[in-house]
């Protein structure tokens, strides 16, 4: 009873409110602490080492070994084979003949450890860039790639559907109901269920386009094509997650004061102008929360990508997160795995702080 | 009488005491019967004797490894469990499982199959009930329309042969993709079903003789022949690349099915008498199929080893065998065992896989690299499949593969 009465006093009683802020938070502080911060500078200590997760052999320091073979690139510029004339060898297509470049990267320690990420020729010359850990970088580059498709899809189609439904419509509850569905269905159910949607010869998409199109667009091997695949997955994440941001974009929508619209139709504005000078203003704070946490959750991706490709076709829907459950959990090697996710967490860290910024400063003008 | 009563009072004593526990992990498969099946066992085991009893406890089969190597770091690994055998020799390395020899009966261990025994540098260190085999599937009436000769155990398709039907088939447009090879699963999938195609090309995922060896083996000249044959499966349009299903062959779009021999009982049931069962192609170097399924260990922190030695002597008696066998349609892994089925007697309709299994198995290399080499040869495969350069995947297989071996100090062998 006395404590009901004290959580009444008036607000301006700040000390007991800030021990009770205290006592309400420590669960919630603890399980953060227990689950995030410990287990993190437990990453960051085993990434200095070369801990597996099964083996009899003592686990040593080994220094920067793992930030080395993650993020070590260098470069090489080879000559073409020549014969003894001293003229450029060219096979039958008339390429120029370069020496194998493993070979040659194996008969030097010190550069063995290097594998090709790419090359491109000039002139008599090939342009070499080699990495540690190619895969890691095409990981990265292809975790990137997804972020910046997807966020700007995910959020639009978002608000989109927000806008849709934000009316007082009979069965309206329906379609907020239908907008929502996909989040509430396991992710490995949809991945495996647009996986029958994409496919190339029998998939539904497919089949639309060609019937739509009057057969000009060829079947496009959804998943199967390098190019492809991460369009597709792309599409299929931002339809499957954009129920969660419609709906913190419709609470935004109806905290947007009536006045405002109803001012501005005295004033003559159009729906256009409406939308442009009152919801997105309106909404403003919902946009930077919703692309903050979009793009958060967006560098995580591994679940469709381990259900729908295992990281191919060749590498091309490879995530961060995949390569490092491949490495850490799947080959065992978790200090390896470790690095990865410190490298990973910095890197969001970053984003997140910029993404941040940037909205303030916005705010400010 | 003195006597007598005394005798009386020492049973009852005994009898009042109460039995050790001993746990076990067992993964718990969609296959209902064979989950049935087990705990039947152990309940016969608890029941006919007095000194141990064996509480099971199922865990999930998807997160089954993971689950044991997190129960293993924190020291809590059960009395017995079972395991998919190629983890065998890593557990072992790490130290969790104890050598059977000595503890379970040698009788017992001479009786199996050699797939049927996981080792780790000449100890046994499990032991398995069961076993499967690759086998190609098909129908008799696509063959005999396209006139292709059914192959046999004594005389298997070569790789020519093979390349042959798979053409006719997809020149007879019946088929869009004529073979099913059950790309789209993953995991350990690509090791036990492609690798058999790679050591009957010649070539391995590592040399045997040292267990530390790669270059010259899985990118030497059949490995990269191999590498090329399979690339060609997909970019001739003999197999989808990306199959949304496993359900090909039995829904009619696929004339031929490469799986193992799992599938049987679904297919008799779809097709019946018109099911053809074919061993796999001979590509030069023989016939191969994988070996090695579920097996059962003993633990390290096991506090009664010979409880749980009495447990596996009692699960792999002909009869108990048998009954897993009934059950599950697995292939028996002991002779006296297989005589005792419908379907693996002598003369026995499935008779056949046993024979294969017992003739042409060949384990995954009993090494504890091999979960790196699983899983950087499926990768590796995957690339190919896709389109990726043979010799280039193959050489960074083998780059990955050493790099981890000398990380670890060899595993164990110098």
């Amino acid at each position: 009873m006395a404590s009901v009465l004290a959580a009444r006093q008036p607000e301006n009683d700040e000390k007991p409110r800030r021990r009770y802020v205290f006592l309400m938070s420590t669960p919630a502080l603890l399980g953060l602490f227990m689950f995030l911060v410990v287990p993190f500078f437990m990453a960051v200590a085993m990434s200095f080492t070369d801990q597996r997760l099964l083996s009899p052999n003592e686990t040593s320091w080994v220094g920067l070994r793992n930030y080395d073979r993650l993020l070590n690139v260098s470069g090489l510029v080879q000559e073409p084979v020549r014969d003894e004339a001293g003229q450029v060898v060219r096979d039958e297509d008339g390429q120029i003949d370069y020496p194998r470049l493993r070979t040659l990267l194996r008969s030097d320690p010190a550069m063995a450890d290097y594998k090709l990420f790419t090359s491109w020729d000039l002139g008599e010359k090939r342009y070499i860039v080699l990495a540690k850990d190619p895969h890691f970088i095409q990981s990265f580059i292809n975790t990137l790639l997804f972020v910046l498709l997807v966020v700007p899809l995910q959020c639009g189609l978002a608000l989109a559907l927000a806008l849709l439904i934000n009316r007082q419509l009979r069965g309206i509850f329906l379609f907020r109901t239908v907008f929502f569905s996909p989040v509430v269905t396991s992710i490995v159910v949809v991945s495996i269920v647009w996986s029958f949607l994409y496919h190339k010869d029998l998939g539904l998409f497919n089949h639309y386009l060609q019937a739509m199109s009057f057969g000009l667009i060829g079947p496009i091997d959804w998943l199967g094509d390098p190019d492809w695949a991460m369009p597709s997955i792309v599409i299929m994440s931002a339809w499957q997650a954009a129920g969660v941001q419609m709906l913190i974009f419709l609470a935004g929508l109806q905290g947007i004061s009536q006045d405002l619209y109803e001012a501005a139709d005295l004033d003559g504005a159009g729906a256009w102008s409406k939308f442009w000078h009152i919801t997105l203003p309106g909404l403003r704070n919902t946009v930077v929360f919703v692309v903050i946490s979009t793009t958060i959750q967006a560098f995580g991706l591994f679940t469709q990508v381990d259900v729908m490709t295992q990281g191919g076709p060749q590498g091309s829907t490879s995530t961060v997160m995949y390569h490092a459950v491949t490495k850490g959990f799947r080959e065992q090697d978790i200090a390896y795995g470790s690095a990865i996710s410190v490298i990973f967490f910095l890197v969001i860290l970053g984003i997140a702080l910029f993404q941040k910024r940037l909205f303030d400063s916005k705010g400010d003008k | 009488m003195t006597t007598l009563s005394f005798a009386t009072i020492g049973t009852s004593a005994q009898a009042a005491a109460e039995p050790a526990r001993l746990k076990l992990w067992r993964h718990e498969t969609a296959n209902i019967a064979e989950i049935d099946v087990s705990k039947a066992a152990v309940e016969r085991f608890n029941q006919s004797q007095q000194r141990w009893k064996i509480e099971v406890e199922m865990i999930p089969e998807g997160s089954y490894t993971e689950t044991v190597t997190a129960a293993a770091l924190a020291n809590d690994l059960p009395c017995v469990l079972d395991m998919d055998q190629p983890v065998v020799p890593n557990f072992a390395w790490s130290g969790y499982l104890r050598p059977l020899k000595g503890l379970v009966s040698q009788e017992v261990l001479d009786s199996l199959i050699e797939s049927a025994k996981g080792t780790y540098k000449d100890d046994i260190y499990s032991v398995g009930q069961f076993e499967v085999a690759l086998a190609l599937f098909s129908r008799h009436s696509i063959l005999k329309e396209h006139g292709i000769r059914i192959a046999t155990t004594e005389q298997p398709w070569t790789k020519e042969e093979f390349l042959q039907a798979l053409a006719t088939l997809k020149a007879s447009g019946k088929f869009a993709y004529p073979l099913d090879m059950r790309t789209g699963w993953k995991g350990e999938w690509y090791s036990y079903g492609y690798a058999p195609m790679l050591q009957s090309f010649g070539a391995d995922q590592i040399d045997r003789s040292d267990y530390r060896t790669v270059e010259g083996v899985l990118n030497g000249k059949q490995a990269i022949a191999w590498g090329e044959f399979f690339q060609n499966l997909f970019a001739e349009g003999y197999v989808d690349r990306n199959p949304s299903d496993d359900k090909a062959f039995s829904q009619g779009r696929a004339a031929l099915d490469y799986v193992g021999s799992w599938e049987m009982a679904n297919h008799v049931t779809s097709f019946g008498d018109d099911l053809a069962v074919m061993p796999v192609p001979d590509f030069g170097s023989g016939p191969v199929v994988g070996g090695g399924s579920w097996h059962w260990g003993i633990t390290q922190s096991c506090a009664h080893p010979e409880g749980a030695a009495a447990f596996l002597d009692y699960i792999l008696q002909p009869n108990e065998i048998a009954a897993m066998s009934e059950a599950t349609g697995m292939i028996p892994s002991t002779p006296a065992a297989a005589e005792l089925t419908e379907h693996y007697r002598t003369g026995g309709d499935w008779r056949f896989f046993y024979d294969y299994s017992a003739a042409y198995a060949k384990l995954r290399p009993a090494t504890p690299a091999y979960p790196i080499i699983s899983s950087t040869f499926e990768t590796m495969l995957r690339n190919i499949k896709d389109g990726a350069d043979v010799l280039d995947s193959l050489d960074q297989a083998v780059d990955t593969i050493e790099r981890n071996i000398s990380d670890n100090k060899g595993y164990g062998f110098n």
